[in-house]
């Protein structure tokens, strides 16, 4: 594998890393939305999100793509590939991220609601003061886990015709039939990504773990 | 029990540690430990933390191994063979601070377990042999439920019969009080002079001064891993020989 | 919006589908029991006295767990061949399933194992059983309830992963979702019907596993 085919896979990588970060940024947003509708106390709303996580967490990563590119194709919305695999990836970090941080929510301890009621806090200052930073905090160690899936989950815009690192190894390795070096190349680059993020996340979490045994 | 075994009988020692050291890699752990409890008697082991006495009882049923000396529970030497392992376990019941009872047993099952697969009772004879014991320590009410149902002084009841089950010889306690809630100690403390007073050869790790006065035919008080006094409740609390010794039980009863 | 649902490939094709499905289950119960074993010895390998089996496990896991599962399934694809090993793609799409689950079971398993109290072990020796006694009647069904709940989520995840084993041309849900569209051009009809298959399948899945759970676990916890 030569210099120029090489570029072209960090030119993949490239795309990989914008994919990565637009989906976790906007699912982020997304995902904050979802996870306070899911904590909201009316019933019906609770049931909606729980719903719509269970889909995003029963089906294939893969078909939610197809359905989202697809979809939007029906409706009329002409979007490139790009714009597709970024809204499908962020439905799906929504759905993900808003279900650990339903998680992390109903974590902390029911007296600091209380309490906060009890200084006559409002919902917004109850959950922006009060409740989202420590929830933050406890979920964190998982949010870090969620963001490595994200990163290996872009490989699949590939299969939907986005040109991010997979497939950019995948038109490499077909131009010089040398396969295996290059899946090798393009696993060391995603392993390079997620492999300090893994170890932060295990480390924030031994971290807690000790603190809140102590 | 025969009246015979309810006065201790120094003659025919049930327990005799000559010589024992145990190293926790380059820490030792235990020095030199020379200690005989004969049959009948009820030793109470107490020091500051990390003086080494859970560790002296651990190894009387090899929990943990030690590299020095020698221990005869019953008349077997203690080796490091698996067969006399087991062989003395099965004559030294334990109970330890944490109950460690187990969770997906009932109460009954808990009890049930060991005579059926290392005594090899049938299951009639070890659900007979349960209830009876559990009627003991008075808590046969309880016997269908799980570990997670009950009190932590009912659970720690539980492992004292569990204990019992095996028929043992000898009965070692590890602070059986010290992870309970205060007003559970009675209890536990209750069913342990209970015991006591049928002539079980026992020794205990505790701090429950009152039960080595009520009950211990000795108190041993250690200290860095090495045996420092030894003397009848009565001398050990009015009259203690070391300063060491002084300064532990000034602590420990100065918190009553 | 001019555009008119047509389900009626979907519908032609329902027979396929359905045989289809039969391909994902091989696919995920495959997988899992391979994913199981692997996850048991590397468990095993993992608490092994020597060094290098540890390190090596230790670095198997990292290096599945932080890489993409269909960049795995190309790896092996491919070297499956170089090695002399000529498998079809249903086989091959196991293998690296079973391996990429297999990575995660270890992990699991391993928690699984260290949550249960020393105080277990010790309170068994000293109630005279054999070490082989105490791990089979106390330390191994609370072990299984500690990791019941994680490695089942991870069977799920493995069911669903199967549809990436379609970049292969396995045979299962997906690919042959793939023809049908291909040949009819109702793209969103087809997968989005194709989509509620999957969701069928993982919440019978969890369906299964719970009704297990209950039946086998149901012991009280604090």
């Amino acid at each position: 594998m030569g210099r120029e085919e090489f570029v072209f896979l960090l030119m993949g990588l490239k795309w990989t890393v914008a994919l990565s970060a637009v989906a976790f940024v906007c699912g982020s947003i997304a995902g904050l939305v979802v996870a306070l509708a899911r904590t909201c106390g009316i019933a019906a709303v609770e049931r909606i999100m729980a719903a719509y996580i269970a889909v995003f967490q029963g089906t294939p990563l893969l078909m939610q793509l197809f359905v989202v590119y697809y979809g939007l194709a029906l409706v009329g919305i002409k979007m490139d590939a790009w714009a597709a695999v970024s809204l499908g990836l962020t439905l799906h970090a929504s759905a993900y991220l808003g279900e650990i941080w339903r998680g992390a929510i109903e974590a902390v301890p029911k007296g600091q609601t209380e309490a906060a009621k009890a200084l006559s806090l409002g919902y917004v200052s109850r959950m922006k003061d009060v409740l989202l930073p420590q929830a933050l905090r406890i979920s964190l160690p998982a949010t870090i886990g969620f963001l490595v899936q994200l990163i290996k989950g872009t490989s699949l815009a590939s299969i939907v015709g986005f040109t991010e690192l997979t497939r950019a190894g995948n038109i490499i390795s077909n131009q010089i039939f040398q396969p295996l070096t290059v899946f090798s190349v393009v696993g060391a680059l995603y392993f390079l990504m997620c492999c300090p993020l893994t170890i932060y996340g295990a480390h924030l979490e031994r971290r807690f773990a000790a603190t809140s045994r102590s | 029990m025969t009246q015979a075994a309810i006065r201790p009988d120094a003659s025919e020692p049930m327990i005799t540690m000559s010589g024992v050291g145990k190293w926790f890699g380059a820490f030792q752990a235990l020095h030199n430990i020379d200690m005989t409890v004969g049959k009948g008697e009820k030793i109470v082991l107490c020091g500051p933390s990390g003086s080494g006495k859970s560790t002296l009882i651990r190894c009387i049923n090899h929990l943990e191994s030690y590299q020095q000396g020698e221990i005869h529970v019953g008349g077997i030497l203690l080796g490091h063979a698996s067969k006399t392992i087991d062989a003395v376990r099965r004559e030294v019941g334990m109970v330890f601070q944490q109950f460690n009872l187990f969770p997906h047993l009932s109460v009954l099952q808990n009890c049930m377990l060991a005579p059926m697969r290392s005594l090899g009772l049938s299951k009639a004879e070890a659900e007979e042999c349960a209830r009876l014991l559990l009627d003991r320590v008075k808590i046969s009410e309880q016997a269908e439920k799980y570990p997670a149902q009950l009190s932590g002084g009912q659970q720690q009841r539980v492992a004292i019969a569990r204990a019992l089950c095996m028929r043992p010889k000898v009965m070692l306690f590890d602070e059986p009080t010290s992870a309970l809630d205060p007003e559970m100690v009675k209890e536990v403390l209750d069913t342990m002079i209970a015991l006591a007073e049928e002539g079980m050869t026992m020794i205990c790790v505790t701090h429950e001064m009152g039960f080595a006065r009520q009950v211990a035919d000795r108190v041993v008080f250690m200290a860095s891993g090495a045996i420092v006094e030894e003397a009848p409740p009565a001398e050990f609390f009015s009259n203690p020989r070391h300063e060491r010794t002084r300064k532990f039980l000034g602590e420990i009863l100065g918190r009553h | 919006m001019n555009y008119t649902m047509d389900f009626t490939p979907v519908i032609d094709g329902l027979p396929n589908l359905l045989a289809a499905c039969l391909g994902t289950f091989t696919l995920a119960i495959c997988g899992m029991l391979l994913a199981t074993v692997i996850g048991i010895g590397g468990v095993v390998l993992r608490q092994s006295p020597i060094k290098f089996l540890r390190w090596l496990v230790i670095g198997f896991v990292e290096l599945i767990r932080n890489t993409p599962f269909l960049v795995q399934i190309f790896f092996i694809y491919f070297a499956l061949p170089l090695a002399g090993i000529r498998l079809d793609p249903t086989p091959t799409a196991i293998i690296a399933l079973g391996i990429n689950g297999g990575a995660y079971a270890i992990e699991i398993i391993r928690g699984g194992v260290q949550s249960i109290p020393k105080g277990q072990m010790e309170a068994g020796l000293a109630l005279g059983l054999h070490k082989a006694q105490v791990f089979r009647l106390i330390i191994l069904k609370p072990a299984l309830r500690a990791i019941y709940p994680s490695l089942t989520s991870q069977f799920v995840l493995l069911t669903l992963s199967t549809s990436i084993a379609s970049a292969i041309s396995a045979y299962e849900l997906t690919s042959v979702s793939q023809r049908i569209e291909s040949e009819s051009f109702r793209s969103f009809e087809v997968y989005f019907t194709v989509t509620a298959f999957y969701l069928v399948i993982s919440w019978v899945m969890m369906r299964i596993f719970a009704l297990f759970s209950s039946r086998y676990f149901s012991y009280p916890v604090k």
